[in-house]
C-alpha cells in the first residue's frame, strides 16, 4: 500500500530497488560540502510528493481519510526514530494526531553530536526529501504549523534551506508553512523539549516532564519532534510503501538508516546500510581500520565502549545492540586503535558533555564534573587504588536524576568505559597511566572543550 | 491508588527539607539534593507526603498518583 500511486513517474522507482542506498540514492558522493538537489531534479528521481493538491485555508474533507492511511503506513513500516531514542516513528505521529488541539510538526535537523555528520548531509544534499517528510508528517496529523530546526551559526545551511522552502512555495508545493528556525550550537539545546521552549520563545533548554512535548509543545499544543533523517524515511514509505520498506533491514528492525563512521578507519564519513548489517561489515566497506582496533564507541556521546572483538560480530539495528547493552544512538561508530586510552577519550568527552549541560539541575551541575574529575583522575594520574570504585560510585548519583537524559548519557559512557577498558583501568588504578593518554584526542571535541 | 513524590529537579535548589522530614524515604546526595525514589510512599509515611510537599521553599516536590512518571 502505497499513499498515493506515484512511483510509476520516478527515475528511482523505489520498488525496484529494495537495499541500501535509499536516501542516497541519488547523490553521486557523500560529501556534505557537494552538490544540492534542486527540486526538480528531487522530483524527477523520487516522484512528486504523494500528497492531494493543497488547498487554501486548511485541509478538505476528504484529505482526513489520506492522513489517517499515511499514519497507518508508517506505522505498518515499522520506522522508528534515527535521532536517538528510537521511538516508533508512526506511534508519535498517532499521539500526536489524537491530542488536543491542531497539531504542531518540528523537523529537528540540529545535530548535537560532535561526530555526527548524517543529518547536515541530508540537509545539504538532499533537503526535498527531509522538507517532504515534513510536509507529509503534518498533513498525517492536520497540523497548522511546522518547523525545520537548524544550528544557527551553521549560516550556509540556513540560507540554502531557506532557498529550499522557497522553491516549494513557489511550486506551491506544502500545505503548510514551513519555518526554519536557527538554535543555538549547544548539546542539550538539540533535545527535543529544549527545542520547543526556544520555539515558544523562551531559553533552549530542556523542560521538565511530564507534559511531554507531543501531550503539550509548541504554544501548548500536541507538537510532533522528529529527527530530519526520520522524515526522509517518511518521504520515500509514503511513496512506494511500507511493504517496500520492510524489503531492507531485519523483521525487528526495518529498513535502512544513515550511519556516521569516524576514528581509526581508512574512509570516514557517512553511509547508508540496511538495519542489521554487523558492524565489521560497515566498517570493511569503510575501507578497514588504518591501526589494529582496541574498540567501537557505538551511538555517539550517548553511546556504548564495545570490545573490538564483540563489536566486529554485533549487528548494527536497535534490538541486536540492546543484547550487548548498547545502542543506535545517532548512529555513530568511533573506531578507538589500540595505540590510544579509552579512559582519557572518556573523561574527556565527558569533561565536554559536562560543560554541554543546561545548568539547570543540581545532580547534573554537580554530578557531571564530580564524574569527568574521576574519569580524568583514573587516566591521567591513576596509581590510587580506589579509581575505579569512585567513577563507580558517582554513577548511580547521577543517573535518572535530571530534568532531561543528558547526565543518563554521560552515565551511559563511563560505566561502559569501565567494562570495555575493564583491564585497562584496572592497571591505571594501581600502576599509573598508559602510553595511550599522551596521543592526541581521537574523539572529536567541539571548540577545543574537554581539556583536562 | 499508590502516591508516589516527585522532584522536579530544575526547581530544586537542594533545601534539604524533604529528606528532614521523611528521612527514612528520601536521602541526600554528596551535594545536597534528594534522592527520591520513584515508588509508592510506604503507608506509614503516607501522612507525612503532604507535609514535605508543603515545606518546599524551592515547591519543587510533588504527589503524583498511579504509574510511575519517569520513562
Amino acid at each position: 500500500m502505497t499513499l498515493v500511486e506515484t512511483a510509476s513517474h520516478s527515475v528511482y522507482q523505489g520498488r525496484s530497488r529494495p537495499g541500501a542506498p535509499r536516501l542516497l540514492a541519488g547523490l553521486a558522493d557523500q560529501h556534505v560540502g557537494g552538490r544540492q538537489v534542486g527540486l526538480h531534479e528531487h522530483e524527477r528521481y523520487f516522484g512528486p510528493l504523494p500528497l492531494p493538491p493543497a488547498r487554501r485555508g486548511g485541509y478538505a474533507a476528504s484529505a482526513e481519510r489520506s492522513a489517517a492511511r499515511l499514519i497507518d503506513l508508517v506505522e505498518r513500516s515499522g520506522l522508528t526514530g534515527r535521532g536517538g531514542a528510537g521511538f516508533p516513528a508512526g506511534r508519535k505521529l498517532r499521539s500526536v494526531a489524537d491530542g488536543a488541539g491542531t497539531a504542531v510538526v518540528v523537523a529537528n535537523g540540529s545535530e548535537g553530536e560532535p561526530a555526527s555528520h548524517k543529518d547536515r548531509l541530508l540537509l545539504r544534499r538532499a533537503p526535498h526529501l527531509v522538507l517532504d517528510g515534513l510536509s507529509l508528517a503534518a498533513f498525517a496529523v492536520r497540523a497548522s504549523e511546522a518547523y525545520l530546526v537548524v544550528h544557527r551559526d551553521d549560516r550556509r545551511l540556513v540560507a540554502s534551506l531557506l532557498g529550499a522552502v522557497q522553491a516549494r512555495k513557489v511550486a506551491g508545493l506544502d500545505q503548510v508553512e514551513i519555518s526554519v528556525v536557527g538554535i543555538e550550537h549547544r548539546y542539550v539545546a538539540s533535545e527535543q523539549s529544549a527545542i520547543v521552549q526556544w520555539i515558544n520563545g523562551g531559553p533552549g533548554l530542556p523542560t521538565f516532564a511530564p507534559p511531554r512535548t507531543h501531550e503539550r509543545g509548541v504554544r501548548g499544543r500536541p507538537t510532533a519532534v522528529n529527527n530530519v533523517e526520520t522524515l526522509a524515511h517518511i518521504a520515500l514509505i509514503a511513496r512506494y510503501g511500507s511493504d517496500w520498506f520492510r524489503q531492507a533491514g531485519t523483521q525487528d528492525a526495518p529498513g535502512t538508516a544513515l550511519v556516521t563512521v569516524t576514528g581509526a578507519i581508512a574512509r570516514p564519513g557517512v553511509y547508508e546500510i540496511e538495519l542489521g548489517t554487523p558492524i565489521g561489515d560497515l566498517l570493511a566497506r569503510a575501507g578497514g581500520p588504518t591501526e589494529r582496533p582496541q574498540a567501537v564507541l557505538v551511538g555517539g556521546y550517548f553511546g556504548t565502549w564495545l570490545p573490538a572483538d564483540v563489536a566486529w560480530q554485533a549487528p548494527l539495528s536497535g534490538p541486536a545492540l540492546r543484547s550487548v547493552q548498547a545502542a543506535m544512538g545517532a548512529g555513530i561508530l568511533i573506531v578507538l586503535p589500540e595505540s590510544s586510552c579509552g579512559l582519557v577519550e572518556t573523561a574527556r568527552v565527558v569533561r565536554y558533555l559536562a560543560d554541554q549541560g543546561a545548568g539547570q539541575c543540581g545532580p547534573c551541575v554537580f554530578g557531571l564534573p564530580a564524574l569527568a574529575a574521576a574519569l580524568a583522575a583514573l587516566a591521567r594520574r591513576g596509581g590510587s587504588g580506589h579509581g575505579v570504585d569512585k567513577i563507580a560510585s558517582l554513577i548511580p548519583l547521577v543517573e535518572g536524576r535530571g530534568a532531561c537524559r543528558h547526565p543518563d548519557g554521560a552515565t551511559q559512557l563511563a560505566a561502559s568505559a569501565l567494562t570495555a577498558f575493564g583491564n585497562d583501568a584496572w592497571v591505571h588504578d594501581i600502576d599509573g597511566p598508559c602510553l595511550g593518554v599522551r596521543r592526541p584526542s581521537l574523539l572529536p571535541i567541539p571548540h577545543g572543550r574537554g581539556a583536562l | 491508588m499508590s502516591e508516589r513524590l516527585r522532584v522536579n529537579p530544575i526547581a530544586c535548589t537542594a533545601h534539604g527539607m524533604c529528606a528532614e522530614l521523611l528521612p527514612e524515604f528520601i536521602a541526600l546526595d554528596p551535594w545536597g539534593y534528594p534522592i527520591v525514589p520513584d515508588e509508592p510512599v510506604p503507608d506509614e509515611l503516607r501522612w507525612l507526603a503532604p507535609k514535605a510537599v508543603a515545606a518546599c521553599p524551592a515547591l519543587a516536590l510533588s504527589i503524583s498518583k498511579g504509574k510511575p512518571e519517569r520513562r
